[in-house]
């Protein structure tokens, strides 16, 4: 036991590895925030009057709001004065080819291992980089609109798509719904979005890169997925950002729709700097991702590897209005050294027989905390609605924290709801076993890490999943000596 | 090959071996048994390198070098294997992962390239059908869900993959009905070679029916208190441990 708890606590960090920062010149408005920052945003990005209104509403809302603090997290006080709310690459003008584009950003791209030209011939899988919160470049864009399919970033949905926003934005996450998602509502920069018509099936993963580049910038992303009547689609979120002393925020809001029997399948890899070994630095995370299930057999399902970040603070839900509606919640959360998550999920049942699913699995180490947070909720009307919900914690050293807080609200007599929860610390017998065949103790624990968070990785599509694997036992390296 | 001068250590401030000598050399079977408590499978634990145990004094040689210095991994990687007495469960980590990274190792460490899937998957078959073992096994999770016998297989199977030089059975034969027991035997025997050498840890006879010992070593109180030939068992069988423990005294 001593000999377990000398090697986890012998940490030592294996340098973030995409701590570099790209020498971009970069269109920077001065830091701070007021009604004339939102107005010069909106008026850079040559947005449509509505989008204005939008904004300075969701402003003037956010100045009447106050940051929550019911998480189980420490969070330093944040001066949203000192935040700059608007950074793009000052080469605007879109590509017509990688040629084009500098090579400094390609040089990003190698080194976050996303190669575009691969990309592009490699099976299926269509990126949208958005890359200091304008977007870059798109491709297969092409294949894409032969069947009617929209995706594209934020800013060109405005101009080109204007009433599929002004018709769906806020549907999901209003304005006034959390002090962040009011924050992002008044200066969202850029996002993605994505528009699946009726009947379509979109033949190949979605995919956007999010990457957070200028120092001190806040990155406040906005995505929208509007799935019509009997489509699908798969949506997968990477993201990665370079290593800064300073505590970068990030408060980005991502909206589902989901209509009549439609799929909308949402992956997210997260693994933005969580600050050194120490604690310095890294990435503030508040995010307001929620999904509605509008139509009747409609599905939404979340699934997450969240291992980067300073502070997480992220609740992807579902509210499930149409009958027969599913909602599913997969996560995995691991932190280390000081890194703090508090995150699970909402499930609203709305509809009659609507049936969500939670599993989350989360894991500590070092002298990290780590919180499941969930609520179900069942109105009266959802009749014979289904819920099951599993947490489970796993706990590396002696050190680290875990914490499950379910709230379940049941408003009918024909509902279930099911909780299960469980704590574990890593087997020094298990560990002991993989010695004993040649393997070492650090390649163990990742074995044993990831053996624990299958179920949630085998949600995620075949490339995500093996990045995913990689970045478990990455982040734990070092957790063990 | 292994070699054990006045092997002393204690667990938790507690002596259990009280000055431990074994000479074991290529070829050769050697059973240690004795009553419960009596130090067996403390003495197999320790020359796998598990780390609840202290070594107050005494000398462990492996194959020229000092066993007691290395890690767990390397004492694996050096040819030396443990079959647990109660094989622990690694939930969601398939058993044909956990072993190709197990024989990759091996691999490495002699300096070899690891294995393509194929050349892995090709080694298992032949394995498997030099054991008669069920094919199903390799593709569930490390030991999960196994019964008692399928968990001491899949030791004996992890072993054959391994080629160990000196293979440690600890209470192989507990739990096991009669035709487990035969399975395992006939794959410890069939495993055998003039280059390797095996000790089996039992407190029973009954499974050196099957597997046929050199030697037999009765450890009674942390001390080898009888050394002799295979006929040694079936006196103790006949005679129960009070014999050693009425001769102590």
């Amino acid at each position: 036991m001593e000999n377990q708890d000398k090697l986890l606590n012998d940490i030592t960090t294996k340098e973030y590895e995409y701590g570099f920062v790209t020498d971009i010149d970069t269109d920077v408005i001065p830091k701070g925030l007021s009604e004339d920052v939102v107005r010069l945003i909106s008026a850079k990005k040559k947005e449509p009057e509505f989008m204005l209104e939008f904004r300075l509403k969701a402003y003037k809302a956010w100045l009447k709001m106050k940051a929550p603090e019911w998480a189980h997290l420490k969070i330093p006080p944040i001066d949203f004065q000192e935040t700059i709310y608007y950074a793009a690459p000052r080469t605007s003008p879109k590509y017509e080819s990688l040629d084009e584009v500098d090579p400094e950003l390609l040089e990003t791209f190698k080194k976050l291992g996303i190669p575009i030209e691969e990309q592009k011939h490699l099976a299926g899988v269509a990126v949208d980089v958005v890359m200091d919160s304008v977007s870059v470049t798109t491709t297969f864009k092409k294949v894409l609109a032969e069947k009617g399919i929209i995706f594209c970033s934020f800013s060109e949905a405005l101009i080109e798509h204007p009433d599929l926003i002004k018709k769906y934005l806020g549907m999901s996450v209003p304005i006034t719904d959390n002090f962040f998602a009011a924050l992002n509502s008044a200066v969202f920069s850029d996002g993605s979005f994505c528009y699946i018509p009726k009947g379509v099936r979109c033949p190949m993963e979605l995919s956007t890169y999010f990457r957070i580049n200028t120092a001190g910038t806040g990155q406040f992303e906005r995505t929208l997925i509007i799935a019509e009547d009997d489509s699908y689609v798969s949506y997968l979120e990477g993201c990665t950002a370079p290593m800064r002393d300073e505590n970068q925020l990030h408060a980005a809001v991502v909206e589902i729709i989901a209509m009549d029997r439609a799929e909308v399948k949402y992956s997210t890899v997260q693994n933005w700097y969580p600050g050194d070994k120490n604690g310095v630095g890294g990435i503030y995370n508040f995010v307001t991702k929620r999904g509605i299930c509008r139509g009747e057999s409609s599905k939404i399902s979340w699934t997450q590897v969240e291992t980067g970040s300073a502070i997480t603070w992220k609740y992807p839900s579902c509210v499930l209005i149409g009958d027969n509606s599913v909602g599913e919640f997969n996560s995995v959360a691991l932190t280390n050294h000081h890194q703090q998550a508090d995150t699970g999920t909402k499930m609203i049942h709305i509809g009659k027989n609507t049936k969500s699913t939670i599993v989350s699995k989360g894991i500590s180490a070092g002298q990290s905390d780590n919180s499941y947070r969930g609520l179900v909720k069942v109105m009266p009307g959802a009749i014979n609605a289904r819920n099951y919900s599993q947490c489970d914690s796993l706990l590396l050293g002696s050190t680290c924290g875990a914490h499950t807080f379910p709230y379940i609200e049941v408003g009918n007599k024909s509902s279930i709801v099911e909780h299960e929860a469980t704590t574990s610390k890593i087997g020094e017998d298990q560990i002991f076993y993989c010695n004993q065949r040649g393997i070492s103790t650090e390649d163990a624990i990742g074995m044993i890490v990831n053996g624990y968070a299958r179920e949630v990785l085998n949600k995620l599509p075949m490339e995500f999943a093996v990045e995913a694997q990689k970045l478990l036992a990455i982040s734990l390296e070092g957790s063990v000596g | 090959m292994l070699s054990i001068k006045n092997l002393r250590a204690s667990v938790e401030g507690k002596e259990i071996l009280k000055g431990i000598n074994l000479e074991i050399k290529a070829g050769e079977v050697h059973a240690i048994m004795g009553p419960n408590g009596s130090g067996k499978s403390t003495l197999a634990n320790i020359l796998a390198g598990k780390s609840d145990y202290e070594v107050l004094e005494g000398e462990v040689t492996f194959l020229g070098q000092n066993l007691l210095e290395l890690s767990p991994e390397i004492r694996s990687r050096s040819g030396l294997f443990l079959s647990f007495q109660y094989p622990v469960e690694i939930p969601g980590v398939p058993m044909v992962n956990f072993l190709k990274a197990s024989v990759n190792e091996h691999r490495k460490f002699k300096g070899l390239d690891p294995l393509t899937a194929g050349e892995f998957l090709k080694l298992m078959r032949a394995k498997k059908d030099m054991l008669h073992l069920d094919t199903e096994l390799t593709n569930r999770s490390v030991n999960e869900g196994f019964s008692g016998g399928e968990k001491k297989k899949n030791e004996i199977f992890q072993m054959a993959m391994l080629e160990p030089k000196l293979a440690i059975l600890d209470e192989t034969d507990s739990g096991l009905d009669i035709d487990a027991l035969r399975v395992v035997a006939e794959g410890v025997n069939a495993l055998k070679t003039t280059e390797n050498a095996t000790i089996v840890v039992t407190h029973y006879q009954r499974l050196l029916d099957y597997i046929v010992p050199d030697f037999v070593h009765v450890l009674y109180k942390g001390r080898i208190v009888k050394s002799g030939g295979k006929e040694l068992a079936f006196e103790l069988e006949e005679k129960g441990y009070d014999w050693i423990k009425n001769g102590e005294n």
